[in-house]
């Protein structure tokens, strides 16, 4: 990499020429206050919080997108620059609904910890505000136009990731807002409720529905037998909630935790991702051996789901039919459970605990009722647990050690991985492979089919057959691999997609983690290696060797695929219009 | 080819269209028909003459005899005097003064006429001379000879080095010299590279590229062939806004002509060079003339602007090399190709060569178009030029630069006018607005205005401009209705202070001009509002009411009944009164009362 010389602040240093003032000044140590900046992301420099002042310019420059060159002099702490900051900053949070005591991102707001750092004495140009309507009608997402600091984040992010493009900037000058076309509801319009908008806003203006109430209610109601579920990504992020490192696996405190909130009995979704991997595993298998419609594309992710039920209706007989892990547990749980511990189905109230937004919407699809009831009464996100284990009074990182609940609470590692984008498609690797050959396979590490790399591909030889599978994560990479697919560049046996880049690890329902931490630390690969961590720790790491699944088949099922697991484990879709006029 | 012995040009511009010169060219044709004049004289729709305040303007040569405010009546006239006997219709003709038509034919032919002749045209050379719609005029006017010459004497190193040594800077705003943005473009390396034409002119009032692209239209197709050649580029765009339909169609049928004669497409001229050209429309929005913005609309996005670097000339349209430059900047191109740099650089100051054309508009008597060379002075274009302030008003200031630009007060007035000397009166040279104001004028209400026009057209992508601007209204909204605070000023001199230095474009950087130029030259008229909640102009109307004087008086109760809200009274021997919370302040009894007793009290 060719080097230049630059000055920063008095500071002689060299750093790669394609590097720009703000990645040089990190380099040097020297922190340059962002606001819409995300690294790779929104480097669009509007929010003019990051100027410098540039020998020679004539006026100030955004450091975010400034490019470095040969001898560039730049000052990063002049009056002049301190002055333009905060005027900025004041003039953004004249027009910004400061509510922040009852925000759901008080003390995690980076536009509240940038007052803070610039020493916000006084607004002192105060003026008109926006007086808009909130939109709460979606089950997954709720947006109030009148803490949007316009940063475009959540543009960038659903446009250019995700390639959803469902809301953008409306309207011009004092009136700009980020809204969906015509200013419709989230739930109007083609939005997939992956949440990823969520985690990339700075403020409070976006956020998901809340529900803790709903489960609080539930928690208190006597007549009701609660039970609570949590998905493998949950694990390995909770913990950042309590100040925790990235990464941290708190899977004892979180099921004590939960105990300790009242929950009737704590299980692991892991559990069920093993089952699906059984009906998911065979439903490939047969598909390849019957002559089925391939590719199989994995069914796990509901934001994935809508995305291909609104973008790409061509694609849903390739969908598997099995439901996702949480709904088949859900419909486990008010039958073979229900009757085994010899409870009314209708008083079995399920929690799902989920690092995703667009399962709420999930639990709501009328379809997923196997039992004539909700097969999950109510899902709240990694961040709505933290909330009520907070408002419990729970000290979280002080709390003994505790297993999951039986009769359903062990998993394999396969299950657990199902966290991590390639997780789902290695899972069923290891299951797959040794049920077509026949052979107990050792090594079950595809590292292939690992990473964050948007689109990875993997031929596995499987006695006679080599099996082509894909991986994509994030829906602009789904896009792109279906493209490919539609238009005869590539074909595989099966195809794993996720919704949200990385994988549920980086769900629309994680913490959330300031552009500070994003830009530089990968939150994806971090909480993976948690999740990889603990697959390995684990005694039994293939899908269709965990005890408690096999003994769901013996005493309830019957096999994958047979009658009664597809009365409760599988499902259908639905093509969905795209901004349907009325 | 036929001869004609007289040519009836009609101004074909907007302005002059709207006051239904087509309508007149239509009964021309009838009236040349009917005394059978039809193979004698010839009309030509050309573009605009400049003096729009006049129009719809006819020119008829030989004479030169130039006739204003010509209405379809008097059609029949003009033919059957002046087309069939010879004799000139007075009457119409251009008056030095105002208020008489009577006109000597010598002083009011177009080339004499106060108006034309301290003008020096270089961009509007065509303008009001040749028929737009007609690409064999422009080539009869050396049309296309400067593409010639360049594709087959120079190569494109010289094209650049003569655009150099011109000094010819861009008329569109900055004023970057535009031999050297070419030179940028040229050197990156070969491949897909764009020439683009900004036609966007968003100034409130100003229509200097309008103009070219209605009279002149080809002017610019080869001035872009000439920087497609000098940079190594073989497609061009012209963003021209919607709302000049009629430059739209005649740069449409321009293009198209010029595809018909192989002046646009492979191979022109038999080199190798090839280039095409297309239009792109823009919507109107004002921050679509910076050039980032213009080419994020280009491609197809909202427009708005992106941070540079990379400047277009290295990352433009579709991340490719790209030029932009603005039509009158363009339309002096081949003239420089063709007469040399030397004789451009004889025309202005030092460091502002050429000619710069004007949008003059405002408390002027010749509204229009004016060309002339840098180094002006603003008393010559208001007064000689423009013909001075209608009503024999003072002269209180000039705003150019449009909205980013400062007002020149009178005591500027013998500033030579160019780019480097507007900066330091704490204007700009902008595309070339230039706005009279006269005594009667409130400079707090006119900032005020300005401000209005770019909080409106902010793209509200950065905050500085975003709220910013708005702050700054807002406090200007405050002062003018007579609710200053004390520390507003120092208020909108933060703010200006800071959006300039920090606003992600041009239009932000530029839009707390008026205020900080209005500041600079007329802080006691914000004083006066402030502090002793008093408008001086008596335009701001919160601050401001009519009063019946009663001693002049006569009861003659005429203002009560022009009163449109019912807010005088009185009876007959007993003076009037005006209700002051009636009042709706519109002054229309002041201008009835036949006995001046009406008067605004400040």
């Amino acid at each position: 990499m060719e080097m230049v010389n630059i000055t920063i602040d008095t500071r002689k240093i060299q750093v790669p020429k394609n590097f720009t003032i703000l990645e040089a000044a990190k380099f040097a140590n020297i922190d340059i206050p962002t606001l819409c900046y995300l690294k790779d992301i929104n480097e669009i420099g509007a929010c003019r919080m990051c100027v410098v002042e540039i020998k020679g310019a004539r006026s100030l420059q955004a450091a975010c997108v400034y490019p470095v060159s040969e001898g560039l002099e730049i000052f990063t702490q002049s009056p002049a620059v301190r002055e333009a900051r905060k005027v900025t900053l004041e003039l953004i949070l004249s027009n910004h609904d400061k509510k922040c005591l009852t925000c759901v991102r008080s003390k995690n707001c980076e536009l509240q910890s940038l007052a803070e750092e610039l020493n916000i004495k006084d607004i002192r140009f105060e003026g008109e505000t926006h007086k808009l309507p909130l939109d709460d009608f979606s089950p997954s997402i709720e947006r109030d136009p009148n803490k949007c600091i316009l940063c475009r984040r959540c543009v960038s992010m659903c446009k250019n990731v995700q390639t959803v493009s469902v809301i953008d900037t409306n309207e011009r000058g004092f009136k700009t807002i980020v809204s969906s076309a015509f200013n419709k509801s989230l739930n109007e319009v083609p939005c997939t409720m992956c949440g990823q908008c969520i985690n990339v806003c700075p403020v409070g203006a976006l956020r998901e529905k809340d529900d803790t109430d709903k489960v609080w209610d539930a928690l208190a109601n006597p007549d009701l037998h609660v039970v609570v579920q949590t998905a493998p990504a949950v694990r390995v992020a909770l913990g950042e909630e309590f100040g925790m490192p990235i990464g941290s696996r708190v899977t004892s405190n979180m099921i004590s935790a939960l105990s300790r909130l009242g929950f009737d009995k704590v299980f692991d979704t892991d559990t069920a991702a093993d089952l699906t991997i059984m009906e998911e595993g065979t439903e490939v298998i047969n598909r390849i051996k019957n002559g089925g419609k391939l590719p199989v594309i994995t069914s796990c992710s509901p934001g994935w789901i809508k995305f291909c039920e609104h973008y790409y209706p061509e694609f849903l007989d390739n969908l598997s039919s099995c439901k996702s892990p949480h709904e088949m547990f859900g419909a486990v749980l008010k039958s073979y459970y229900a009757e085994k511990e010899g409870i009314d189905p209708s008083k079995v109230y399920v929690v799902s605990i989920m690092p995703c937004t667009a399962k709420k919407f999930e639990a709501a699809r009328p379809e997923l009722a196997a039992t004539g009831y909700p097969d999950v009464d109510a899902v709240l996100t990694t961040r709505e647990l933290a909330r009520m284990i907070k408002e419990a009074g729970i000290d979280f990182k002080n709390l003994p050690e505790r297993q999951f609940d039986d009769p359903m609470g062990e998993a394999s590692g396969a299950g657990v991985i199902f966290g991590a984008t390639g997780g789902v498609m290695e899972a069923a690797l290891r299951t797959v492979a040794e049920v077509l050959s026949g052979q107990s396979i050792e090594n079950v590490e595809y590292e292939q089919v690992r990473g964050v790399e948007g689109i990875k591909e993997a031929s596995i030889q499987v006695g006679d057959l080599t099996l082509k599978a894909a991986v994509a994560h994030g829906l602009g990479n789904a896009r792109k691999l279906l493209d490919r697919i539609k238009a005869g560049e590539a074909d595989y046996h099966f195809v794993e997609i996720m919704a949200c880049p990385g994988g549920c690890v980086n769900g629309g329902g994680q913490p959330i983690q300031p552009s500070k931490v994003r830009s530089w630390t990968d939150l994806r690969t971090e909480r993976a290696k948690a999740i990889y961590e603990e697959d390995r720790d684990l005694p039994i790491r293939k899908s269709h060797e965990n005890p408690k699944v096999k003994a769901l088949y013996e005493e309830y099922l019957g096999e994958p695929g047979g009658h009664k697991s597809h009365e409760l484990l599988h499902t259908h879709y639905e093509k969905r219009e795209n901004y349907p006029i009325k | 080819m036929q001869l004609y012995r007289s040519h009836v040009l009609v101004c074909g511009g907007t302005g002059c269209t709207s006051s239904n010169s087509e309508k007149i060219i239509a009964e021309f044709d009838v009236q040349l028909a009917r005394n059978n004049l039809q193979n004698e004289v010839k009309i030509v729709k050309t573009g605009c003459f400049g003096l729009c305040a006049e129009g719809p303007i006819i020119v008829v040569y030989p004479e030169g005899a130039m006739y204003t405010m010509v209405k379809v009546e008097d059609v029949k006239e003009i033919t059957e005097e002046h087309l069939l006997k010879g004799r000139i219709v007075k009457r119409l003709l251009l008056s030095s003064g105002h208020d008489a038509k009577d006109a000597d034919e010598a002083s009011s032919s177009l080339e004499n006429s106060e108006f034309f002749k301290r003008q020096m045209r270089v961009a509007l050379r065509n303008c009001g001379i040749i028929n737009p719609e007609q690409i064999d005029e422009y080539i009869a006017y050396d049309g296309y000879k400067a593409l010639g010459k360049a594709l087959t004497e120079l190569k494109p190193a010289d094209v650049i080095e003569i655009l150099k040594k011109s000094g010819l800077r861009g008329r569109g705003g900055g004023g970057f010299p535009t031999g050297l943005k070419w030179d940028f473009a040229a050197k990156q390396p070969e491949g897909k590279k764009y020439v683009c034409c900004n036609a966007d002119e968003g100034d409130p009032g100003a229509f200097m590229d309008r103009s070219v692209l209605e009279g002149d239209p080809h002017s610019l197709i080869e001035a872009m062939a000439i920087a497609a050649y000098a940079i190594g580029s073989d497609q061009g765009y012209v963003y021209v806004r919607a709302e000049y339909p009629i430059a739209v169609k005649r740069l449409q049928i321009a293009i198209e002509q010029a595809k018909e004669y192989g002046l646009l497409g492979k191979n022109i001229f038999g080199t190798d060079f090839n280039f095409d050209l297309e239009i792109r429309l823009g919507a109107g929005a004002f921050v679509c003339g910076e050039e980032t913005a213009l080419m994020t609309s280009v491609e197809g996005h909202r427009g708005e602007p992106r941070p540079r670097p990379p400047f277009p000339a290295v990352k433009g349209l579709w991340d490719k090399p790209t030029i932009l430059n603005n039509v009158e900047t363009y339309a002096n191109v081949p003239v420089i190709i063709l007469k040399g740099a030397e004789w451009f650089t004889s025309i202005g100051t030092e460091k502002s060569k050429g000619t710069k054309v004007f949008a003059v508009g405002g408390n002027i008597n010749n509204t229009g178009l004016v060309e002339v060379p840098m180094g002006t002075t603003l008393r010559e274009v208001v007064y000689d030029i423009g013909g001075g302030i209608p009503k024999g008003k003072k002269f209180k200031a000039a705003q150019t630069g449009g909205p980013s630009g400062g007002c020149i007060p009178a005591s500027h007035l013998d500033t030579p006018i160019d780019y480097d000397s507007l900066i330091q009166l704490g204007s700009m040279m902008g595309s070339g607005g230039l706005i009279v104001m006269d005594e009667d004028s409130c400079m707090v209400d006119i900032a005020k205005f300005f401000l209005e026009f770019t909080v409106e057209e902010s793209c509200g992508k950065c905050p500085p401009c975003r709220i910013g601007t708005k702050r700054m209204l807002e406090v200007l909204e405050r002062i003018t209705e007579g609710k200053g605070e004390e520390g507003d000023i120092e208020k909108l001199e933060i703010l200006a202070k800071n959006i300039k230095a920090s606003a992600l474009c041009g239009l932000g950087q530029t839009a707390p001009n008026p205020v900080l130029s209005t500041l600079r030259y007329f802080k006691d008229e914000y004083m006066a509002h402030v502090v002793d909640k008093k408008c001086p102009a008596g335009v701001c109307k919160s601050m401001m009411k009519y009063v019946i004087d009663a001693d002049a008086c006569k009861s003659c109760g005429i203002c009560a009944k022009q009163c449109p809200v019912s807010a005088i009274s009185g009876e007959k021997k007993v003076p009037y009164v005006i209700d002051q919370d009636k009042c709706i302040k519109c002054g229309v009894c002041m201008e009835k009362c036949p006995f001046k007793a009406i008067f605004k009290n400040v």
